[in-house]
């Protein structure tokens, strides 16, 4: 019986099944996508003569970049700076710290019920609201200045961070903390030592990863009036200072290609 | 010393997984558990020491009742049952040292434990039963440095330096090779004796079992349907155990492995 089975397979050809089975619908759902890339394309309005104008002023951006001007808003540049990584340091240390218990209430696997509901729903509004509108509302608040700025990052770090760090506990390996429960353990310790060395690579990487977010945002930030070198961009794009600009924006980068190396450096050693 | 009294766990899924299983292990005793995949094996050991909750029926470990015990209480009733786990479960990125400290943290305060600083005759005991184990040199080494059978020997001192009376040990070979397997049952039931500790040793390897244990117990679908001496377990035994199967080869103690012993 079995043979038989055997012998009308042999020499047929194999295919791996497809992911959609019916023919019809497969082609179906490939049809309609390339119909609405087509249809979103075709709503797209270029207006060329718009755009060739455009093309000048691009161009004059551009070329600053090969004249930046460091020195005659130098003081600016600085202070803002100087006030964009205070901001970022701060915030990231600040959300950092917050977000690691709201991150252990995030994990379904170490927290009871409410606690995880609650956790999940900071979470949640945090994740929400994009940083800008917070820092437009903080600004009303608290008015101009670098404390707003410095309150959204530290808002923002905490979804960022809690949810990341919450979904890596979830999938820390549950034999290990098992064994140290076992031991007689109270929750603190078995914490300590069953769950933290698990997560605690990828709590670091993300730290760091969360402090290079946190730097560019500051930039971000300063558009809205939440201090940081933001704001001192916005003033030079303001008055033309193309070349100023320039100078700010490959400061910025640099910070953060110094800050991207750094945290491969710090990951590879806490492995 | 350990009196189990119609132990039942039924899972969420309804599934049996205990069937009122009474047994009684007296002080010193070291017992051999065995039976298929998912006869209730774990299961039984964790309900034990209530990684799994019980669904009813009592545990009496000297007299008090594991399954009625408050969390403060159950967390010092643990301190007493040191557990070893089939995949060694060390915590793999902390030391050897560390993971044989955290077998006292149902000793130590929480600042002792977080600062690493326990107290000296912890720290002796560990190094002591490191030793024991040959695994002294390996003292501040990553526990995920170490080889299979070495992460055993550290889960054992784990186990015995939090000075339990009894010892619950899953499956501790399953993932050894066979001579690294027969090295750890004679170790762990070496240290029993020494330390007059008593023992449940879940094994899937009746030779092995056979070779090292006084005392079997098999498990069925959640019951217990064989409890003896070696000697006792014959070829209609274990097909009651595990179902038909040729069970000769298993049961008859090959000359080979008298010899692997010898050049050991």
């Amino acid at each position: 019986m079995s043979h038989r089975e055997l012998d009308d397979m042999l020499g047929t050809a194999w295919r791996k099944p497809h992911f959609v089975a019916n023919p019809m619908l497969r082609w179906g759902l490939v049809a309609g996508f390339v119909a609405y890339l087509i249809a979103a394309f075709m709503t797209i309005e270029v207006d060329w003569g718009r755009v060739y104008e455009g093309l000048d002023r691009g161009a004059q951006f551009v070329l600053a970049f090969t004249s930046p001007d460091f020195v005659s808003r130098a003081g600016d540049i600085w202070e803002g700076l100087l006030e964009s990584i205070v901001m970022t340091v701060a915030a990231s240390v600040v959300g950092i710290l917050i977000s690691i218990p709201i991150g252990l209430g995030a994990a379904r696997n170490i927290a009871p019920m409410p606690i995880y509901l609650i956790c999940r729903g900071i979470v949640a509004i945090s994740r929400a609201l994009q940083e800008i509108i917070v820092a437009i509302l903080l600004v009303a608040i608290f008015g101009f200045g670098p404390l707003a700025g410095f309150l959204t990052l530290s808002f923002a770090t905490i979804g960022f961070l809690s949810k990341l760090l919450a979904e890596d506990i979830e999938s820390m390996d549950r034999v290990q903390a098992e064994a140290i429960k076992a031991s007689g353990a109270r929750w603190s310790q078995w914490i300590n030592y069953g769950v933290q060395p698990q997560v605690m690579p990828r709590l670091v990487g993300l730290s760091m990863y969360r402090i290079d977010i946190n730097f560019r945002e500051s930039a971000i930030l300063g558009l809205v009036g939440a201090g940081g070198i933001g704001a001192t961009l916005n003033t030079a794009f303001d008055r033309y200072e193309y070349d100023t600009a320039a100078a700010i924006l490959i400061l910025i980068i640099v910070i953060v290609m110094a800050l991207e190396y750094l945290s491969g450096i710090i990951r590879a050693r806490v492995q | 010393m350990l009196r189990l009294q119609k132990l039942i766990k039924t899972y969420k899924t309804g599934d049996q997984a205990l069937k009122a299983i009474d047994l009684e292990v007296p002080a010193g005793q070291v017992l051999a558990l065995i039976g298929p995949s998912g006869a209730g094996k774990s299961t039984m050991i964790r309900c034990i020491n209530r990684l799994v909750e019980p669904t009813s029926g009592s545990i009496l470990l000297d007299g008090t009742d594991l399954a009625k015990l408050g969390a403060t209480q159950l967390r010092k009733a643990r301190r007493s049952m040191g557990m070893i786990f089939q995949e060694y479960a060390l915590v793999e990125r902390l030391t050897v040292m560390e993971n044989v400290l955290s077998g006292r943290l149902g000793y130590v305060g929480f600042w002792r434990s977080f600062l690493r600083r326990y107290p000296q005759s912890d720290v002796d005991e560990a190094f002591r039963l490191l030793d024991r184990v040959g695994l002294l040199h390996m003292a501040d080494k990553r526990a995920d440095e170490l080889s299979g059978g070495q992460r055993q020997r550290v889960g054992i001192c784990r186990a015995l330096i939090q000075n339990p009376k009894l010892l619950l040990v899953d499956e501790p070979t399953a993932s050894l090779d066979p001579k690294t397997s027969r090295q750890i049952m004679r170790l762990i039931t070496e240290l029993c004796q020494e330390r007059g500790l008593a023992a449940i040793i879940n094994i899937h390897d009746v030779a092995l079992a056979q070779m090292f244990v006084p005392r079997i117990v098999g498990l069925r679908f959640g019951e217990i349907v064989f409890d003896g001496p070696p000697t006792a377990l014959t070829a209609d035994k274990l097909t009651e155990i595990y179902g038909e199967e040729d069970w000769e080869a298993t049961i008859t103690p090959d000359d080979t492995d008298e010899d692997i012993e010898a050049a050991e």
